[in-house]
């Protein structure tokens, strides 16, 4: 009996085997198929922006042309200010991103680890601002910015990500499946402030899903067009998707798509980095993630 | 609770009387007014054109910065201030209507002084108070006497002239010459216009073309402006929607053309469409103005026909134009002279407006320079040594223009897709105007569409 | 027990001012610059107001007449019909491919390889701006386009993708789907690292299969984190806007089959029509409402049983 179940173990544990090999063959090339797919964006962008006006009219080709330094200074020379535009969309993204998600985990954590009086209303009621769509009230928002006179400001286009109610949703949510209140409640007996027990504690803690929520944010506000273009007419204020639309308004003398992807090149470049620099962090999370507790 | 309602309730209740307030400013104060001694002058435009136009022609204006001619510059004492909105959407119009509508509360430097516009809009503007009317800022009809008459057509209500340009854009047909050698047996231009010199010939031409394996035009689009140049009423008469003759004719034909298989479905712009700028293509012909032959016909590629010098230009089935800017001057200015010196010398002073054809190969809108061009043996490289200037100087003479209105652009943008679907076979025709009738409702609610 | 239960309760009422202390900067922020535009919109909506040309029409107050024109003619239905399988065609494949990317990185045993790179690379279409991805797009399939070129090589001949309304659908879906699917990924993942390694551990000792692991414990766990995917894709599938509008250049062709509720929203932006905008707004504002609570109690409901 005892030989026989052993026996029986052997062969499930080898059927278990060649299912979990067979399912991590499958899992390599479903992966190795969706990379492909998700890289293959870039590689036509790079070939884009090596080739000249007439070529890029002329449709899509696989091989690079000859034109990436003549585009690149073409841009240079251009009346876009590339460089400016960088600094400004790096200005406005990290503000907002910073301003984002630190203020929708406190907003967070103050629904999470709180009561008071309509905190349900309250928690219902920022729900709903999810749900308003954005284009109608973008022009009532850009309307009052120009009653007020904050054009031309980067203010407008920042401090409204402290009220993000997705992220705060995100944050809540993820506060809900793992953060514990008894850890607050023992920070609370070591005599820890409320405010510190927020910065030292549960901040730290929501690493994983704050550095999520950054990126998400300064990618979105690094590719904002809507609202910006609104607001932002001095050149010495406009961001980079501004400048990729001013390139396609050319007149026809000076039209130029070669020109035009170089700039968009130039702006992904950058947030490829620090969506690189980032991620590490994010998949570094997983371990952070393995050790706590 | 009762706290929050409170709160809201007085919320909603200071908005109101802000936006009541904002409502009601004093509009009217500053319409058809202008004043002089201001020291800075603002100009609204969409790209760097009319700015390099100054740096490079405009009599004692000095550019800040040489490289970037939209960082401005000086006019005498006056500086000079390029405001740059992209031509994206509907970006430089909101920006400018927004601008032209805080000119009434706005002071000094602030003051917006000259903003330009495009013929598919300019109604819009020459139609408001905003504009102001050149002759009553000092331009004289001696000054004007060279200008094309449609130049000033485009921009006159109620007699009022509201806007100047420096270019004329008179286009022509231009046709693929070793095509015309091949199917019809020639490549000269005056014979191959009489292939093409009403829409039935045209039509006719076509036919030939398929024979031959050729397109005759590439897609839709193409001939939409030399229909919709010479419509005989208004896209809005007396506030209703109306679809002219010359527009039904574009339908009519370019569906004919579409199933009988003379064009290749191309939409303008696309890679489908300037597939024929190369000999592979076999696109017959193309409809444009200078500035489409010198510039957007590939010319700087090698193998493409323009670089061959393959193209040959004629008049065409009708006359029409396409393109140009307008210089106009805002309601409420402050240097009402500096404006009156830009337009005076940007588009009547002969001497630089010959710099602008020179530096910039403008076709300028002077009537005795360009005829006098037009005599000398000025050759296109990308016509093959052709001189179009004859062709361009009698068409830009007989374009006649007298049927704008404010809804244009948003007219022409959406028959233009609408139809789109018609002659791709995705719906019948009465669906397609249909569609576009609900959506001119909804972009334009004034216009009853019924 | 009960003791404990009210002296905690009394503690955290105590402390409960810090609770609204710590959101008073998104309160701030939310009624400086949100919530002038929301009564905005409300309140335009019962107005004519719009612009005719350079002339203001309006405010009028007229009423419901904006909600009548809108809901009358049943196009609202239609648009609501194109946004929804538009979203569909992206979210489904979405949805599914990410959960299955989020527990195959989570399983320890299936050991992925450069399972970092993969997670890295999956978010990466979200970083190209929408409308240079719908540039690419558009020369990709083009007439004269590669994948065409590879059909016609194929003996198919040519198929003009954007003149079929269900190869436009297909599309804009697949577009969406590549954009989010690495974003939604990532939001799954960052869910499973925060459950306890232990559960898996102790699940294996005890002889769980793969299946019933991620069924019995990720699942669950992952919960809240999976209610915040489905109503924020909803949320942006209702609001879906910038992809078909620059690839169909604003006309939602063929035929209007492409044609989304916020796109036509947009349209009603050409004349300033805060009056019929702020409508759509509200109808979209309660619809979407509905649906979500639908989805929570949908999920609420789940997790019960």
């Amino acid at each position: 009996m005892a030989r026989r179940k052993v026996h029986l173990y052997d062969e499930t544990e080898i059927k278990e085997n060649m299912s979990l090999t067979g399912r991590r063959t499958i899992a390599h090339i479903v992966l190795i198929f969706l990379t492909l797919l998700c890289l293959f964006w870039f590689y036509m962008l790079f070939i884009n922006c090596t080739r000249s006006n007439s070529e890029i009219m002329k449709g899509f080709s696989w091989l690079p042309g000859k034109n990436f330094f003549e585009n690149w200074k073409n841009l240079k020379n251009s009346t876009v200010d590339v460089f400016t535009g960088l600094k400004n969309s790096a200005i406005v993204s990290i503000i907002s991103a910073a301003l984002c998600v630190y203020f929708s985990t406190l907003t967070a954590f103050a629904i999470h680890a709180y009561n008071f009086p309509a905190k349900n209303a309250v928690y219902t009621f920022i729900l709903m601002i999810m749900m308003i769509p954005t284009q109608v009230t973008s022009l009532g928002f850009v309307k009052f910015c120009r009653d007020v006179g904050l054009e031309n400001s980067f203010l407008p286009i920042v401090l409204p990500s402290i009220a993000a109610p997705v992220t705060f949703f995100y944050l809540k949510q993820y506060m809900d499946s793992s953060l514990s209140l008894s850890l607050i409640e023992a920070a609370r007996i070591d005599g820890s402030s409320e405010f510190r027990t927020f910065n030292s504690i549960v901040l730290p803690l929501m690493k994983p899903a704050i550095a999520v929520q950054a990126i998400f944010t300064f990618v979105s506000s690094w590719n904002n067009y809507y609202v910006p273009a609104l607001l932002l007419q001095k050149d010495e204020k406009k961001t980079l998707p501004l400048l990729i639309a001013q390139l396609r308004s050319s007149d026809w003398q000076k039209f130029d798509m070669g020109q035009v992807y170089m700039c968009i090149a130039f702006s992904i470049f950058p947030v490829v980095i620090v969506y690189l620099l980032l991620s590490k962090f994010i998949v570094a999370g997983v371990q952070l993630g393995g050790v706590k507790e | 609770m009762k706290r929050v309602t409170k709160l809201l309730s007085l919320c909603l209740v200071l908005m109101m009387v802000v936006g009541m307030l904002s409502a009601c400013g004093d509009k009217e104060e500053k319409a058809g007014s202008f004043s002089d001694g201001g020291k800075v002058l603002n100009i609204r435009v969409w790209n760097d054109e009319f700015a390099r136009r100054m740096r490079d022609h405009m009599p004692g204006y000095t550019a800040k910065n040489p490289d970037n001619a939209l960082e401005g510059g000086t006019l005498g004492d006056i500086t000079v201030n390029f405001i740059q909105v992209e031509n994206q959407g509907t970006a430089y119009q909101d920006a400018l209507d927004a601008a032209l509508e805080a000119q009434a509360n706005a002071s000094g430097d602030d003051l917006l002084d000259i903003f330009l516009v495009e013929v598919d809009y300019a109604a819009k503007y020459v139609q408001s108070e905003y504009s102001l009317d050149v002759k009553k800022l000092g331009l004289t009809d001696t000054d004007l006497a060279n200008q094309y008459q449609y130049t000033k057509d485009a921009v006159t209500y109620n007699g009022a002239l509201k806007g100047v340009t420096w270019q004329a854009c008179p286009a022509g047909l231009i046709y693929n010459r070793e095509i015309a050698k091949e199917v019809l047996g020639t490549d000269d231009p005056a014979e191959v216009q009489k292939a093409v010199s009403d829409w039935a010939t045209f039509t006719a031409t076509a036919e030939e073309m398929k024979e031959a394996g050729y397109y005759m035009v590439a897609g839709y689009d193409d001939t939409f402006r030399v229909f919709s140049n010479n419509v005989s009423s208004k896209w809005v008469e007396d506030g209703k929607l109306n679809i002219d003759a010359q527009l039904s004719a574009w339908v009519d034909q370019t569906k004919e053309f579409t199933d009988k298989g003379y064009n290749n479905k191309a939409s303008l712009w696309g890679d489908t469409w300037s597939a024929g700028f190369y000999p592979d293509g076999g696109v017959f012909c193309y409809f444009g103005p200078a500035w489409f032959i010198d510039f957007s016909m590939a010319a700087d590629t090698e193998g493409s026909i323009a670089n061959q010098g393959g193209w040959g230009l004629c008049e065409g089935p009708q006359n029409y134009f396409w393109g140009g800017t307008w210089i106009c001057a805002a309601s409420g200015t402050d240097n009402a002279k500096e404006i009156v010196e830009i337009m005076k010398a940007m588009t009547c002073n002969e001497t630089v407006m010959k710099g602008i054809v020179e530096k910039d190969g403008d076709f300028i809108n002077h009537k005795p320079a360009m005829e006098a061009m037009a005599q000398t043996d000025y050759s296109n490289k990308v016509l093959g040594g052709q001189n179009p200037l004859p062709i361009f100087v009698a068409a830009a003479n007989s374009i006649e223009l007298k049927n704008l209105s404010t809804y244009d652009q948003g007219c022409n943008e959406t028959f233009q897709a609408a139809m789109k679907d018609y002659f791709d076979g995705v719906c019948d025709y009465e669906t397609a105007l249909k569609n576009f009738k609900e959506d001119i409702h909804t972009k334009y609610p004034a216009i009853s569409v019924d | 027990m009960a003791d404990v239960q009210k002296s905690q309760k009394h503690r955290s009422v105590t402390k409960g001012k810090w609770g609204i202390i710590f959101m008073i900067p998104f309160a701030l922020a939310f009624f400086a610059f949100q919530l002038y535009p929301l009564f905005s919109t409300v309140y335009n909506s019962f107005f004519e107001n719009y612009k005719d040309g350079l002339n203001q029409v309006g405010p009028n107050f007229i009423g419901i007449d904006n909600y009548k024109e809108i809901l009358s003619d049943g196009s609202l239905l239609r648009l609501a019909y194109n946004t929804l399988i538009m979203w569909l065609i992206g979210f489904v494949p979405q949805i599914l491919i990410s959960l299955l990317l989020a527990s195959w990185f989570a399983n320890h045993r299936l050991r992925i390889r450069c399972a970092g790179f993969f997670k890295t690379v999956i978010y990466m279409p979200n970083l190209i701006m929408a409308s240079a991805f719908a540039m690419l797009f558009f020369a990709l399939f083009s007439d004269i386009g590669p994948v065409n070129a590879m059909l016609s090589s194929m003996g198919f001949g040519t198929f003009r993708f954007f003149s079929s309304p269900w190869a436009t659908r297909i599309i804009i879906g697949f577009m969406n789907f590549l954009m989010w699917f690495g974003n939604t990924t990532i939001l799954l993942m960052a869910g499973i690292m925060g459950i306890d390694p232990a559960l898996f551990e102790a699940a294996e000792v005890d002889g769980a299969r793969p299946g019933q692991i991620f069924r019995k414990i990720t699942l669950p766990i992952l919960k809240p984190i999976l209610l915040y995917v489905m109503l924020t894709s909803m949320i942006g599938g209702i609001q879906m806007f910038d992809v078909p509008q620059i690839l169909t250049n604003g006309s939602g062709s063929p035929n209007k089959t492409a044609l989304t509720l916020i796109m036509e929203l947009n349209k009603h932006m050409y004349s300033k029509n805060y009056g019929m905008g702020g409508a759509i707004s509200v109808v979209l504002l309660i619809m979407t409402a509905i649906l979500s609570l639908l989805v929570f109690k949908f999920m609420v409901k789940k997790k019960e049983d």
